[in-house]
């Protein structure tokens, strides 16, 4: 038995006080009850309520359902990259992915933020900043893991990781360029959120609009001019790796060395040392960490922090290398309290420890969705080794399986979950197969559509299952003709016997068959069960009957007695229906030698019926019919008997 | 397929449908209805897409904005405009509801409700399906029962018990006080209300086929044309005058077909959509032979391979009653983009395409090509 990571949360259940709780495992939810037992082992008295547990409650959120529709999309899309392609468009291609995920987050978020404002706003705050978090540690393991940049780029891609995390720069940069002109009302001019604003163009090595920000600075102090222009200087040469360009690696680094020495040069030299706010932005070009760390709260975060830090002293850096930054980092920038949930799972992406990654969002966060698709993603990626759990096949299909059967708990999303099913190559199917059966059935469109993934999936024995229930009900709610159709769609050869020897006692009791539209279209579905063969020949008998075609009649009837498939209490009304026949003389019955025989089975029947104690009711009308028919069949024998010699002769 | 819009709802969708525009103007539709399934609390919602911006041609861009909505006990299983107020839904507790909109306040509310319309002796029944024609309104459940309402009247007009032994699944006006139903086992039936019994005017069928039909549609000139589509996906024209078997079938898609429309005022289109996922546009490319649709065609042949149809007496088979006879001359195109998820619902009025499904997202189109 392995540690607990974290102690088990605990969920309170408003039961009766200090009874036993009972509970059942379900597919996705729990259900709790209480129990008569009391702790202190007395039997007592216990509530009549059936508490639901949910394990997965943001499923329920109508805004998050969005998430779950959109990225199904995406997902069943990734499911299906070929294999062969050239990994490097494969890259591509899982970045484009990831990048597809990241934007339905961030529509989902934007949604949320706009409802957080009028109404619910703590419970959709509360989604939003889990958002906010998930967007934040995908992206990075973007960055890390699925584009995984190296060296010079890496940093690119980190800084816009930070840029578009701390978006709240451009806000203040508009509010402050929107005041007044700085040269005309100096008062408005508010030069601490203009200071602000420029440090943090700094820190995110946004170097244009830092320098934008400092030329209207300059303004106001006309005297320091040179010295501002000798800053614009400095800011504008700064080299940038550019990793479409010829410039290699180590060129950019002697060109990066070269603009450091320059900057280290005038901060000796104490060029800027009569302007407090230059000299500061001159440490930070030079990656003084305490001079950065000075403005802490302009960084927000360790990890911003990390990136500023990168920049201004190590552009180059390694993945490999990244770890050692980002432990000191958070060390230096909040060395008193204990790292966060989302501190730990960065720092551990910095590390490049994916499963610690995933362990720890399993843990912190309420949903699986995001490990989910995560980890498939990563899995696709071929980044995630052989993770031998003591459970289940591997990492990834166990959280698809986890997300899958929330989904399936849901009365509507579950329609999603089959597909994650499908892509679940060892479990997924008997997953599906276990829960495809719960799936309330309350339309027969509902129906249709359930029928339809099982047999699509060749799960007939859901099929099965399916239309059974499907015909009971009709069966029970007096609707043989669809109770039929459904047992003809399921191919269930007993229930269609039983269906129709209801149709054949309801044509005893009333005369007339029921539901003809339905018997006289049976087509090659007749074939399923033999009281379903004789049921749609019996009727067909009718039909020829009616149509005075009494020759096909009686060859029909006969062939229904010989081939024994009427049901023994159907006999005495098959001998019924052949009296006419018998009787009729212009009727031929079909003209072969050995006609005598194929009566024979008739006359022993008739034998049985009239030896047998009769269960009908009214006795003499059956001995007067069985009379009949003996009169009848010896006639008819006699005429077959005349008809056979004068053939003969 | 360009122009074609998505937006998430939260809810599957089972139904949409254009609130119609009147016939005068030339004006193309801006507001539809959905209806939703398979949720805690099903709905009833009006949308609006917008006036279009004139002017900029690339402004089609503006996202479906709900107008209200209003509770809806049991899925939608239907829904149709009486008028340009009502809405008449089929549910699946078996009653049948009208809802007005007030157009002032811009809510929904029920105004007529008949509980019960479909029932089985002690349980309900879904109502499968609903059509109208103002006042009339005539709903098919899964009770194989046919009820004829007018709108303002609480009493049934005419209840047909035991019109099917299976499920009916959808109906539709053939001509006034004709209606043709389909059904679970495959076939056509035409009723005339004006006939006292309580048999069908006639039964079409596949031969040896007992292939579930799941929705109809009659074409808008030629009353006697039928397109049907069925738990194979297949679609089926039938000329509802002669011949029990379809004159022409055609393959469209790998499930259920959900639903069929021919185009209302350009009849050489028609859509489909299905449990595949995929909605399919029909275009009959026939040049001279367009004519031919505003003509009846009185030819006995309903053979579908015939290539040309003859032109005695003047007057041609329609273009779908002879299908895809001819290669070219019957095109296709899928108008959503790549989705596993049931489209269930579709409706076309003008330039205007909406469609529904079941992952949760209305998908709307504003320049269909027709």
């Amino acid at each position: 038995m392995e540690e607990l990571d974290v102690e088990p949360t605990t969920t309170n259940i408003p039961a009766s006080e200090g009874n036993h709780l009972g509970f059942v495992w379900g597919p996705g939810d729990i259900l709790v009850y209480d129990t008569i037992y009391k702790s202190s082992g007395s039997v007592g008295t216990c509530s009549s309520f059936i508490h639901e547990v949910r394990k997965d409650e943001d499923i329920y959120s109508p805004i998050l359902r969005k998430l779950f529709n959109e990225s199904h999309h995406i997902f069943v899309g990734l499911q299906t990259i070929r294999e062969d392609l050239p990994n490097k468009n494969k890259k591509t291609q899982f970045v484009s992915i990831s990048k597809n995920y990241r934007s339905v987050i961030r529509a989902c978020m934007e949604e949320l933020q706009q409802v957080a404002d009028t109404e619910l706003a703590t419970q959709y705050g509360n989604q939003v900043s889990i958002l906010l978090a998930i967007e934040l540690i995908w992206n990075l393991c973007e960055v890390l893991f699925i584009d995984a940049a190296p060296g010079g780029s890496l940093l690119l891609h980190l800084l816009d990781w930070v840029r578009l995390h701390k978006a709240d720069v451009d806000e203040k940069a508009q509010e402050v360029l929107q005041s007044e002109s700085p040269t005309e009302h100096h008062g408005y001019w508010d030069v601490v959120s203009a200071t602000k604003t420029l440090h943090s163009y700094l820190m995110q090595g946004r170097m244009d609009e830092a320098r934008q920000m400092l030329v209207k600075w300059g303004v106001l102090k006309p005297a320091a001019r040179s010295m501002y222009k000798q800053m614009d200087n400095l800011l504008s040469k700064m080299p940038v790796y550019n990793p479409g360009g010829s410039q290699t690696l180590t060129e950019f680094d002697v060109k990066w060395r070269h603009w450091h020495d320059m900057v280290d040069h005038s901060l000796q030299d104490n060029s800027f040392a009569s302007d407090p706010n230059l000299e500061l932005i001159c440490k930070i070009l030079m990656g003084d960490e305490d001079a950065i760390l000075e403005q802490k709260d302009l960084l927000s975060t360790w990890y911003h922090f990390l990136v500023t830090r990168l920049l201004f002293s190590h552009p180059t850096v390694k993945p490999t290398e990244l770890h050692y930054y980002a432990q000191s980092c958070l060390a230096m920038f909040d060395s008193r309290s204990a790292p966060e949930p989302l501190d730990s799972i960065l720092l551990a992406a910095f590390e490049f420890d994916i499963h610690q990654v995933i362990k720890d969002c399993s843990i912190a966060l309420n949903n699986w969705w995001f490990v989910a698709h995560l980890t498939d993603l990563l899995d696709h990626c071929n980044l995630l080794q052989s993770h031998n759990l003591h459970f289940g096949s591997n990492l990834r299909e166990f959280l698809l399986l986890e997300y899958a059967s929330g989904l399936f708990t849901h009365h509507s999303l579950w329609q999603l979950a089959v597909d994650y099913f499908d892509h679940c190559p060892e479990f997924g199917r008997v997953y599906l197969e276990q829960q495809i059966e719960h799936v309330p059935l309350d339309t027969e469109r509902k129906a249709l559509k359930v029928l339809r993934i099982c047999e699509q999936r060749q799960m007939s024995e859901q099929v099965r299952s399916i239309c059974k229930i499907m015909a009971k009900r009709a069966l029970r709610n007096n609707r043989l003709g669809s109770a039929l159709s459904w047992s003809i769609r399921a191919k269930d050869a007993a229930f269609a016997t039983l269906i129709s020897e209801r149709f054949l006692q309801d044509y005893c009791a009333r005369g007339t068959f029921s539901d003809l539209d339905l018997i006289d279209n049976l087509g090659p579905a007749m074939l399923l069960s033999d009281r379903l063969t004789f049921l749609g020949k019996y009727r067909e008998f009718h039909k020829l009957y009616g149509e005075n075609r009494f020759s096909d009649a009686a060859t029909l009837l006969l062939s229904l007695m010989t081939a024994q498939i009427a049901p023994r209490s159907f006999w005495m009304t098959l001998l019924t229906d052949a009296l006419p026949l018998l009787e009729q003389k212009e009727v031929r019955l079909p003209p072969k030698v050995n006609e005598r025989n194929t009566w024979e089975p008739e006359m022993s029947s008739l034998y049985n019926l009239s030896v047998k104690p009769m269960t009908f009711q009214d006795e003499d009308v059956e001995v007067t019919k069985v009379e009949l028919l003996r009169l009848a069949l010896a006639r008819n024998l006699a005429m077959a008997i005349v008809k056979e010699g004068t053939v003969a002769v | 397929m360009e122009g074609t819009n998505a937006k998430y709802v939260s809810q599957k969708i089972s139904k949409t449908r254009w609130r119609p525009v009147s016939s005068s103007s030339l004006q193309q539709p801006d507001v539809f209805a959905t209806g939703s399934w398979d949720n805690e609390e099903n709905k009833i919602s009006l949308w609006s897409i917008g006036e279009e911006i004139s002017g900029m041609e690339a402004e089609f861009e503006g996202d479906p904005q709900l107008l209200c909505e209003c509770k809806h006990g049991g899925d939608v299983l239907d829904l149709n405009f009486l008028d340009q107020e009502r809405i008449v839904t089929a549910s699946s507790t078996g009653a049948v509801s009208i809802y007005h909109l007030h157009p002032n306040s811009q809510t929904l509310s029920v105004s007529q409700c008949w509980t019960r319309a479909h029932h089985y002796p002690c349980d309900d029944a879904p109502c499968t399906g609903v059509v109208c024609k103002s006042p009339e309104i005539v709903t098919v459940g899964e009770d194989g029962r046919i009820n004829l309402f007018r709108a303002d009247k609480q009493a049934v007009i005419r209840t047909i018990d035991n019109a099917d032994s299976s499920t009916i699944h959808a109906v539709t006006f053939l001509r006034t006080a004709e209606i043709l139903t389909v059904n679970s086992i495959g076939q056509i039936k035409t009723w005339d209300f004006r006939q006292q019994s309580n048999t069908p005017a006639q039964i079409l069928s596949q031969a040896g086929d007992r292939v579930p039909l799941h929705c109809v549609a009659r074409h808008p000139n030629q009353q006697h044309i039928v397109a049907t589509g069925g738990q194979d996906g297949m679609l089926c024209i039938w000329d509802a005058r002669q011949g029990k078997a379809p004159a022409s079938l055609m393959e469209a898609h790998t499930a259920e077909m959900w639903e069929v429309h021919f185009h209302p005022t350009n009849p050489d289109h028609l859509f489909t959509c299905s449990e595949d996922g995929s909605l399919l546009h029909w275009e009959m490319t026939s040049g001279s032979e367009t004519a031919s649709f505003l003509q009846g065609g009185r030819n006995n042949s309903v053979l579908s391979r015939s290539a040309v149809a003859p032109a005695g007496g003047g007057q041609s088979l329609s273009a779908w009653l002879s299908g895809d006879s001819s290669k070219g001359r019957l095109e296709t195109t899928h108008m959503l983009p790549s989705q596993t998820l049931s489209v269930n619902s579709l409706d076309v009025l003008g330039q205007c395409l909406v469609c529904g499904t079941d992952g949760e997202a209305i998908f709307v189109n504003r320049q269909v090509p027709v």
